[in-house]
């Protein structure tokens, strides 16, 4: 299959890889970048697993090609920390034990951060169930999930 | 997923080119409909020409009259749009009800009034609106777009625009969605204003239509009363493992009835 040079910023950092044409924003990360964070689940678009951010907004990197990224920046769920130093989402998952078995974790803290920089005058919870609605848990974890998105959205508007 | 030629397009010009040069071209605007079905391998396209890099197909525009909308905008930017909230506010939650934030943020009106998914929101807006759907040859009205089942009255290498939708007086849209997938099980948008008095539904047929019986009646009284006993004929509704045609047409009444209460609260 042919392969062309595809480059963009990831994490702050540029990058360049071989991909395919059909080879997904997902793959590129994962396979070619080693970049591991960022889950598959589903492959379908539905699960939210994989999204990370590009050019600032949630996106699910199961769903679009490499080549449509081409240039763009994106954050993934490795770019978020300072060093040892959690961004107030990880660290609000994490205080709220918003998390089971993990494998959803990395998606859920992209789209959360997402959430409340779309929302961030005021916050409820019923808007966090919503706008959660393309990301699943299958340990049914939500509770403690949407209790991190708010106690998060305080910490990051203080 | 097959491999293709991937092209992308800096003018429609360039795009629609492109597709002529190919053996078998395929148009994609967000790709939230065409990457999903390239997975799944029901479509094998030669070449995928992204529309993705055309600046002057994004943006809305607002005048006194109507709300226009570049096709390449996506869901999102017309959900949060204060314009079109101001104007048109049943447009811009249409947007918001569309699958998730994340789709929101890469699906496009002018893909999804292209593909015309049986279930999609945007085509009971177009035609519940009256809307004018501009391409890169000629106007069409919404009312001749859709065609059938994933039909429109788009050729092969013309592309779609804009949409311009002239400002009701009031409208609303109420959908059933699926619990699942959100796509409308069905989805009714009613308007009254320059266009007439409009009903169009979503979901529950092979393609979006008009209920003229519910806009005759709306068009002596705009009142919920006017179509809550007005049966919406099951014949050629879809069924499916969601609903049965019979269910689907007893929704249409009920989504009319609560969108009319919803465009008078």
């Amino acid at each position: 299959m042919a392969t062309t040079t595809v480059s963009m910023t990831v994490n702050g950092k540029q990058v360049s890889a071989e991909a395919e044409n059909r080879t997904l924003l997902v793959q590129y990360l994962r396979e070619s970048l080693g970049m591991t964070g960022t889950h598959v689940g589903c492959d379908t678009s539905q699960c939210g697993a994989c999204t990370v951010h590009i050019d600032g907004l949630p996106i699910k990197s199961c769903t679009i090609l490499a080549r449509q990224v081409d240039g763009k920046d994106v954050t993934t769920i490795e770019g978020l920390a300072d060093g040892d130093t959690l961004h107030p989402m990880q660290e609000a998952f994490r205080e709220n034990h918003a998390l089971q078995c993990g494998f959803c974790t990395p998606g859920m803290v992209m789209s959360a951060i997402g959430i409340v920089e779309r929302n961030k005058d005021s916050l409820d919870e019923k808007t966090v169930r919503e706008e959660l609605e393309g990301n699943f848990c299958r340990c049914t974890g939500y509770h403690n999930i949407v209790k991190a998105i708010l106690a998060a959205h305080q910490d990051m508007a203080a | 997923m097959y491999d293709f030629n991937y092209e992308k397009a800096t003018s429609t010009g360039e795009a629609a080119s492109k597709l002529s040069d190919a053996e078998d071209g395929k148009f994609m605007a967000g790709g939230m409909t065409l990457l999903p079905t390239l997975k799944q391998r029901l479509a094998n396209p030669s070449d995928v020409i992204d529309l993705g890099g055309i600046a002057d197909l994004v943006g809305i525009t607002v005048d006194g009259s109507s709300v226009t909308i570049g096709a390449m905008t996506p869901h999102a930017v017309v959900n949060a749009s204060a314009e079109v909230q101001k104007a048109i506010p049943a447009l811009a939650k249409l947007a918001g009800l569309i699958g998730d934030p994340m789709v929101r943020n890469r699906g496009t009106i002018g893909g999804s009034i292209s593909n015309n998914d049986p279930a999609a929101d945007y085509p009971s807006a177009v035609v519940g609106l009256g809307a004018t759907v501009h391409t890169t040859r000629r106007q069409i009205a919404g009312d001749e777009f859709f065609t059938g089942m994933f039909e429109t009255a788009l050729e092969e290498d013309e592309i779609v625009t804009k949409i311009v939708f002239p400002i009701p007086e009031k409208a609303a849209y109420m959908k059933f969605p699926n619990p699942a997938s959100r796509y409308a099980v069905v989805g009714t948008f009613v308007s009254q204003g320059p266009q007439g008095t409009r009903v169009a539904v979503t979901g529950a047929g092979p393609c979006v239509f008009r209920q003229s019986d519910m806009e005759a009646a709306l068009g002596k009284s705009f009142a919920s009363e006017s179509v809550e006993n007005i049966k919406q004929d099951d014949g050629d509704l879809n069924t499916d493992i969601h609903a049965s045609a019979e269910y689907r047409a007893h929704l249409v009444t009920v989504m009319a009835k609560r969108a009319v209460a919803d465009a008078n609260g």
